[in-house]
């Protein structure tokens, strides 16, 4: 799993690779903390690039989510949830918690 | 060679859901059933880790994955703390994201992305883990 983040003007872009598991999910946990911490609370997580995730990264997106919504002060959204994972989120009935967009530009264009 | 022994640790789910890969690609599964079958032997690999043999310093446990018939069959024998699957409360799925609990998900997934989950704990021989799933 890689993990990069590209800060813009009203959001920060996160974009994942590779797999999220157990093993690898505690490491995505902090980078999701880690905007939190430097006062980021609206996130373009881009998943274009992920091949797995269980729901160990549904857990760290749910504590993400509720950190970043909280006061109103921001949202978690995805881009480019591959079908696999969204079939898995959507058993998980996390599909509603997040809103999506198919592409990067768009996303933090709704910020 | 269908049993495999791995360390109770998270390290190793990769190599278990490529075992289990390995074997439903044999078998004949298509990679959006494989990609099914890896995520539930994942989440009930990580059960076992996270929860049966927490407090056992390396801990094993062995994972059989084989084909009978059309069916793939999943077993995990563990030698940790049995549980009592009736005592997990089921993810209310619909709850807003304030009240959304984690706990239960795994457990909830692989019974959704299996045709059969059967778990008989045994604190003297081991709890057993059994899961199905037939070829579609």
């Amino acid at each position: 799993m890689e993990i990069t983040t590209q800060e813009f003007k009203h959001c920060d872009l996160i974009k994942i690779t590779g797999r999220i598991d157990s093993s690898t999910a505690p490491v995505f946990g902090k980078a999701l903390d880690k905007a939190n911490e430097n006062g980021r609370f609206k996130i373009v997580l881009d998943m274009s690039g992920l091949e797995y995730m269980s729901s160990a990264g549904f857990r760290a997106m749910l504590a993400s989510q509720r950190n970043c919504q909280r006061y109103n002060r921001g949202e978690l959204v995805l881009v480019a949830v591959p079908e696999r994972i969204r079939e898995a989120l959507e058993l998980a009935g996390f599909t509603e918690l997040f809103k999506t967009f198919d592409d990067s530009v768009t996303a933090v264009g709704s910020f | 060679m269908t049993k495999l022994t791995f360390q109770a640790r998270f390290d190793f789910l990769n190599d278990i859901r490529e075992f289990v890969a390995r074997i439903a690609r044999q078998g004949g599964f298509s990679e959006k059933e494989i990609y099914s079958l890896q995520l539930a032997a994942d989440e009930a690999a990580t059960n076992i880790i996270e929860h049966a043999c927490a407090d056992l310093p390396n801990a094993n446990f062995d994972v059989t994955c084989e084909m009978r018939g059309n069916t793939l069959m999943i077993i995990m024998h563990d030698m940790g703390a049995p549980f009592d699957p009736a005592a997990i409360q089921p993810p209310n799925l619909t709850a807003d994201l304030s009240a959304r609990k984690i706990g239960g998900l795994g457990l909830y997934l692989m019974h959704k992305l299996m045709d059969e989950v059967h778990y008989t704990p045994n604190s003297k021989t081991g709890n057993v883990l059994t899961m199905l799933k037939h070829r579609g």
